[in-house]
């Protein structure tokens, strides 16, 4: 396994940077900056994503679209009080038990604050049998806090990424991994396939950027990359674990079916020979809800053929995720030899 | 126009529900024919009127939406002459028990909405307990072979209440949610005779907001604007929702909606122009869906950089929805204000900056 | 036309695996049609007719794929646990028997529950296909299943597993037979994915770009005991939606139906469904917008195993799409 050319740097300044569905701007930078000298187009669209398009050598060509979505998920202020305390709403799917006693950026600026909670001294036990209604949290930016930030201002988890043994934690790998991944395939296109990277916003509340960016694009074919959740862990009576979604260390997700998307049988089946032929790990991310920026894609125009394979992550939507390295390492080596092995025969076969 | 409140009351006076918005699609042509170069109608109903820019061609386009269609009930079943119903548009059923209406049937019924005595009721609907929509029933006071002559399963129910003035030049009525804004932009058009602009407007009362958005995504799919801006009614603070962060001060201004539905640079114009010009308003932060027709025209085709303007309404999705009459002149200036400040290149300002 | 009725009805096509009915369906077409094709979403589209003075581009859509089961994990003693494909039910799952689309069959048991009273979860339920560990089970996570059960012909009434909505491919087939001459470009859309949100219909409307759309599927009915409070019953025509809980027909298309329907003597009711929807949804919203309706045959126990139509219904669908099809539309 080769892990040494993984843009570690690169992903560290993507996770640390914020970028709340709607307000990509931060990571759209960072984006920006790392394409403009990989693309022979680069454009923002009326919704901010970025697309960045690298021609064929070649004709006939097959026109790719490869998602990968900048926004995470996080809160945006709604109304200030007096003393800096700011009351706030969740922006996508993080679960409010998630929220109490974690610190946050907030703004462009990432000014420190903190969610707190009640003193345990003066709860009832009754009362700590219920999850702490968001309603109740305040985003504290101490007392001389007040005007530093104003309703409409979004704020993330403050958790500075790492890497820890054989592990990267860090907060918004959902979906950095993804938008670090496609700069690298972008860097190393193929010179055979018209290569339509697409960096998507408003993946979080709704698959907005993707649907947009799928119909002006106008691929033959796309791939989503993502991250998902591995539920990996224990269950609570010991039994076996039979819904664990994906598995830390078993190599690159490659999605069937999730809440929003049939894959495309020939895409699947495509990336499982790629994947034997060149024995790298892979597993199916169990069939079931959730949805990735496929589930708009593969609805624009006349239809457009989709896959999404994803780093399996922990603890995705919450302040700190969990990836292995080698997941990531794999997942970029599969999708650069399936780019490398990919001809148009594919749409010719059977679906 | 010389007075708004008479055309607005015109407008709530006639049928117009989701799906069905012909008759206050043809008061909304008829008041706007003179201003605008064209007028068609789309395949879902939507009205589009072009008033043409004096700038050189091609023009850019700016989309203005205004939903015009309205909530209100449809005849889903008849029991021995009793009526029952479903909505149209989000309504909530404890609001019907009493209230008249009007069964748009072979001929238009007037009705009124009975609760059943509890002892008609299954037995788990206590005197505290809403009464679900599906146990309530429309009396037309008709024989039951009279209803069945005039009345089929799919015909409308709408509400019968007339326009009522209040104080403080307010008018309180059904179907102001978004009637309201249709009269802003009529306002916007009037004042746009004696201004110049370099941009097509597209002024379009779009169709089926309340069920499925279905104008938004459609019709700014044929027209192709550069820009599209939504006008709805949001909440307006009164009982109920005083300290809510969502709702805003009735006569106070127009709001101008922040949030990922609304292009940041598009906002700051509005809010830039509204500050220039003196005209106070407020800002809604909408974290997710903005709940209008922008939510679909942000993501048509391509993606169009979209805005929200919003007029404060008390008691939204009832018989008795109030509206401040100033409220409505300010926003439609404040739309004539940003039409006539677009210049040909203002697209390029419309910029994300990075 | 029970014939037909069979063969589709017992196929296996859940949802995005569509293959297999498709092939079936494209053979009994094949005689009649001006164009055939297959779009990227897997869309069985087929021509009749040219555009002619009076006439227009019309999209009808019966959807090819039914609800099913996909598999999540295999366990080590052989069991498959799923989850579902589309609008399906665990109290009419267990005891079930399903088919997988490579072939193996398998039926549904479930967990020793704490009470009878209660229904299981899916999580609770298993398919066991005779595998007695992991290395034997023929099944992978991700393979596909459709329910399986005999074609039930009761003479006036027939039952299937898959009336939703092979009963409106039948019908489709039919008329398109009997289609002797048409002013319009009529393309009968056999379309994929409508269980998991009308996706197939979408992409083909896009690609046909009609001026009038339809739909044809099944709807609830309001006439079984204790049973939900709605005006369509068995046996009294087909329906004619004026709404459902996805979308409200175009009034001017429901005028039409109703006034075709009267001037043929094809008994119909009409239908206000508070619960499902159809194709014709994403048919109405596609690019400018689409002027649609729905044509609806009556049917008990959707998304059962058992699902029941009324035979004259069915007919009574065939003759009104023909009618509907044969003539210039009047839209006034």
């Amino acid at each position: 396994m080769e892990t040494q050319n993984l843009p570690l740097d690169l992903l560290e300044r993507l996770s640390n940077a914020c970028a709340v569905s709607g307000d990509e701007s931060e990571v759209r930078k960072i984006v920006l900056e790392a394409v403009q000298p990989l693309a022979d187009e680069v454009r923002v669209d009326a919704l901010g994503n970025v697309l960045a398009i690298k021609h064929a050598q070649s004709q006939p060509s097959l026109r790719v679209m490869l998602a990968a979505h900048m926004d995470e998920v996080g809160l945006m202020i709604v109304d200030e009080e007096e003393g800096g305390l700011y009351k706030f709403e969740i922006v996508g799917g993080i679960d409010p038990r998630q929220l109490p006693g974690k610190p946050v950026w907030v703004g462009k600026d990432h000014l420190p604050g903190v969610i707190g909670a009640r003193p345990i001294h003066l709860t009832t036990p009754d009362e700590r049998k219920s999850a702490i209604a968001t309603e109740s949290l305040r985003i504290d930016l101490g007392p001389e806090g007040s005007k530093k930030a104003k309703p409409g201002d979004r704020a993330v988890f403050a958790t500075p990424f790492k890497s820890v043994g054989p592990s990267l934690m860090g907060k918004a790998l959902d979906d950095r991994l993804g938008v670090a991944t496609l700069i690298e395939l972008l860097r190393q296109a193929p010179p055979h396939l018209e290569f339509q990277a697409a960096f998507t916003v408003q993946e979080e509340i709704g698959l907005r950027g993707a649907r947009v960016a799928a119909y002006a694009l106008n691929p033959d074919l796309a791939f989503v990359l993502d991250a998902t959740p591995a539920h990996d862990l224990p269950t609570w009576d010991g039994s076996e674990n039979t819904a664990y979604n994906t598995r830390l260390g078993r190599g690159p997700a490659i999605y069937v079916a999730d809440g929003t998307t049939l894959s495309d049988p020939r895409l699947v089946r495509f990336l499982l020979r790629v994947a034997d032929e060149h024995h790298l790990p892979y597993q199916i991310r169990q069939p079931g809800g959730g949805g990735t920026d496929a589930g708009a894609i593969h609805r624009q125009r006349t239809g457009i053929p989709s896959v999404s394979v994803s780093v399996p992550i922990r603890h995705a939507h919450s302040a700190v995720s969990i990836a292995r390295i080698e997941d990531w390492a794999n997942t970029l080596h599969l999708m650069t030899q399936a780019l490398h092995a990919l001809t148009p025969e594919i749409l010719n076969m059977e679906r | 126009m010389d007075n708004i409140k008479d055309f607005l009351k015109q407008l709530i006076s006639l049928p117009g529900l989701s799906g069905y918005e012909a008759p206050v699609r043809e008061a909304i042509a008829e008041a706007w024919r003179p201003w605008v170069d064209e007028i068609t109608v789309s395949p879902l109903g939507s009205l589009h009127a072009l008033r043409r820019g004096q700038g050189p061609e091609p023009r850019p386009r700016l989309l203005i939406a205004t939903h015009m269609d309205a909530i209100g009930m449809m005849v889903s079943q008849i029991v021995d002459g009793f009526i029952r119903i479903t909505e149209v548009g989000g309504v909530d059923a404890r609001i019907l028990p009493g209230q008249p209406v009007i069964v748009h049937g072979r001929r238009d019924l007037p009705g009124v909405i009975l609760q059943p005595a509890p002892r008609l009721l299954p037995p788990h609907l206590g005197e505290k307990s809403a009464i679900d929509m599906e146990y309530l029933f429309v009396d037309t006071g008709l024989p039951a072979e009279e209803v069945n002559a005039l009345v089929r399963v799919g015909d409308l129910v709408s509400f019968a209440q007339p326009p009522l003035e209040l104080t403080g030049e307010t008018l309180a009525g059904h179907s102001l949610d978004n009637r309201a804004s249709v009269a802003a932009l009529t306002v916007c058009l009037e004042e746009l005779q004696r201004r110049q602009h370099v941009w097509d407007v597209w002024a379009v009362a779009t169709a089926q907001e309340e069920e499925t958005l279905g104008g938004g995504f459609t019709s700014p799919f044929s027209v192709r604007p550069d820009l599209a801006i939504a006008v709805d009614v949001t909440f307006a603070r009164g009982p109920g929702v005083n300290s809510d962060y969502r709702a805003f001060g009735l006569g106070k201004g127009p709001v101008l909606g922040w949030g990922p539905n609304i292009h940041p640079a598009l906002f700051k114009v509005f809010k830039n122009l509204a500050e220039r010009l003196d005209i106070p308003h407020a800002v809604e932060v909408m974290p997710r869906h903005s709940g209008t027709d922008a939510f679909a025209m942000q993501v048509v085709a391509e993606g169009i950089p979209t805005m929200v303007v919003s007029l404060p309404l008390r008691y939204m999705h009832t018989p008795v929805e109030v509206i401040s009459l100033k409220d409505i002149q300010r926003a439609g200036h404040l739309l004539a204000e940003f039409i006539t400040s677009l210049e040909a290149d203002f697209l390029e300002k419309i910029r994300w900056e990075d | 036309m029970k014939d037909l009725i069979r063969k589709l009805v017992e196929a296996i096509g859940p949802s995005g695996y569509e293959q297999a009915i498709r092939e079936l369906i494209k053979e009994e077409v094949a005689p009649y049609a001006d164009e055939i094709r297959v779009d990227a979403m897997g869309n069985l589209i087929v021509r009749k007719g040219q555009k002619r003075e009076g006439g227009l581009r019309i999209m009808t859509a019966a959807h090819m794929d039914e609800i099913g089961v996909i598999a999540t994990h295999i366990e080590e003693d052989g069991f498959v646990r799923f989850t579902t494909i589309g609008g399906v039910r665990p109290h009419t799952c267990l005891g079930g028997r399903v088919q997988f689309v490579n072939g193996v069959r398998g039926v549904i048991g479930g967990e020793k529950l704490d009470s009878m009273e209660r229904v299981h979860s899916f999580d609770r339920l298993f398919i066991d296909v005779g595998a007695t560990s992991k290395e034997d089970c023929p099944v992978k996570v991700g393979d596909v299943a459709a329910f399986e059960r005999p074609f039930l012909d009761l003479g006036k009434r027939l039952v299937a597993k898959s009336m939703d909505d092979r009963i409106a491919c039948a019908v489709q087939i039919e008329a398109l037979r009997r289609l002797q001459t048409t002013p319009h470009e009529v393309y009968f859309v056999f379309s994929t994915q409508e269980e998991v949100g009308t996706r197939g219909a979408a992409t083909a409307a896009f690609g046909i770009d009609p001026e009038l759309g339809l739909s044809v599927d099944v709807t609830l009915t309001g006439d079984t005991p204790k049973g939900m409070k709605m005006a369509v019953a068995l046996g009294k025509g087909p329906a004619i939606k004026v709404r459902d809980s996805g979308m409200l027909a175009d009034p001017r298309v429901v005028r039409w139906m109703v006034e075709m329907a009267e001037k043929a003597h094809i008994p119909y009711q009409l239908e206000v469904l508070e619960a499902g929807s159809t194709d014709a949804r994403a048919i109405q919203l596609t690019r400018a917008g689409v002027i649609s309706g729905c044509l609806s045959i009556p049917c008990r126990y959707i998304h059962s195993p058992s699902e029941m139509v009324d035979y004259d219904d069915v007919q009574n669908a065939v003759s009104l799409l023909v009618a509907l099809l044969s003539q210039p539309v009047n839209l006034a």
